[in-house]
């Protein structure tokens, strides 16, 4: 069994990157009111990461800023999902439902653990992702339900499905599955999952990015 | 996309009256929803939303008031000019009586 800093870090290293990937549309979302929705939910993405981060630094010695930005890419433990860079309005949608559901199922465990502090953060993290989820969903009928949108879609979520299985661990996988494909209607391919451990060269060029700022400030500055 | 346009108010706290805040504009109501909500109520700002299609409002933009009746306005009217006529016909104000009485 893992041990608890590792799980508080794969969740917290999850909703960081997918934040920062979702916050890539604000600006360019296909309209107005989708830019500021979707771009909200980034924020509070990595709102979660924050709180994550800062009950792993307390474990660790650290502090979150150090965890967030100051480690090297194999030191990740983010599943390959969130780091995929995906600017198509398609596939960020089938990306975002696939890891809300999946979020949705690996939440509910948490909440139920024994672990009162992990519980406390699941069930909160659980309240703003209600909302998150109930996005994701109308996006994906609203997609299914036009000529355009569901084969762009469908096409979309074959290709992230073994990526999303990768969110969760082995146990919980069928249920995605079970979730996924009743929506859907329809069965998903027999896949290898894509799972933690490996990265890609996203990962690589996001940290680049991502951590731009922090590198070129003079030490000993603050936020 | 073919968006409708939805009316939003807000109310800041329970008790308060529901004010305008603005309008979103969705494919439909759920996508309406959730955009008023990240809009107007993701800050803390609101204690309830009401989302209104506009082409479920009913405006009324045609107020007539030919005969210049200024005492109903809201504005009003000014009391100046007829305070200084009143005094005009009522003449020097009488002095202040000292009491022998």
């Amino acid at each position: 069994m893992r041990e608890r800093v590792d799980l508080l870090l794969e969740l917290a290293d999850d909703e960081l990157l997918l934040g920062w990937r979702n916050s890539e549309w604000t600006g360019i979302a296909p309209f107005l009111e989708e830019d500021v929705a979707f771009s909200s939910i980034a924020q509070n993405e990595i709102g979660h990461a924050r709180a994550l981060y800062e009950l792993a630094a307390r474990e660790l010695g650290t502090d979150p800023d150090t965890l967030a930005f100051d480690r090297s890419p194999d030191e990740y433990r983010s599943a390959p999902l969130v780091e995929l860079r995906r600017l198509e309005w398609a596939r960020t949608i089938a990306r975002h439902w696939l890891y809300e559901t999946a979020d949705a199922i690996r939440l509910e465990t948490l909440r139920a653990s024994d672990d009162p502090e992990l519980a406390g953060i699941a069930a909160k993290m659980d309240r703003e992702e209600v909302y998150h989820r109930i996005h994701a969903e109308m996006w994906v009928d609203r997609l299914l339900g036009s000529g355009e949108g569901r084969p762009r879609l469908g096409e979309a979520l074959d290709e992230l499905w073994p990526y999303a299985l990768g969110v969760l661990d082995d146990d919980l996988r069928p249920e995605l599955a079970r979730r996924v494909e009743g929506k859907l209607g329809r069965a998903l391919p027999a896949v290898e999952t894509i799972g933690r451990g490996r990265h890609g060269a996203d990962l690589t060029d996001l940290l680049d990015e991502m951590t731009s700022v922090r590198r070129t400030a003079p030490a000993g500055a603050r936020w | 996309m073919t968006a409708r346009v939805f009316e939003v108010f807000r109310r800041e706290r329970a008790g308060a009256p529901m004010q305008h805040a603005g309008s979103v504009a969705a494919p439909d109501q759920r996508f309406a929803e959730i955009y008023a909500r990240e809009q107007y109520g993701r800050r803390g700002e609101s204690d309830a939303l009401w989302l209104v299609p506009r082409d479920a409002v009913d405006e009324i933009d045609d107020f007539v008031d030919e005969f210049d009746l200024k005492y109903r306005r809201v504005d009003g009217y000014s009391l100046k000019e007829r305070l200084r006529e009143a005094r005009e016909l009522a003449g020097p104000a009488p002095r202040a009586e000292t009491g022998d009485a």
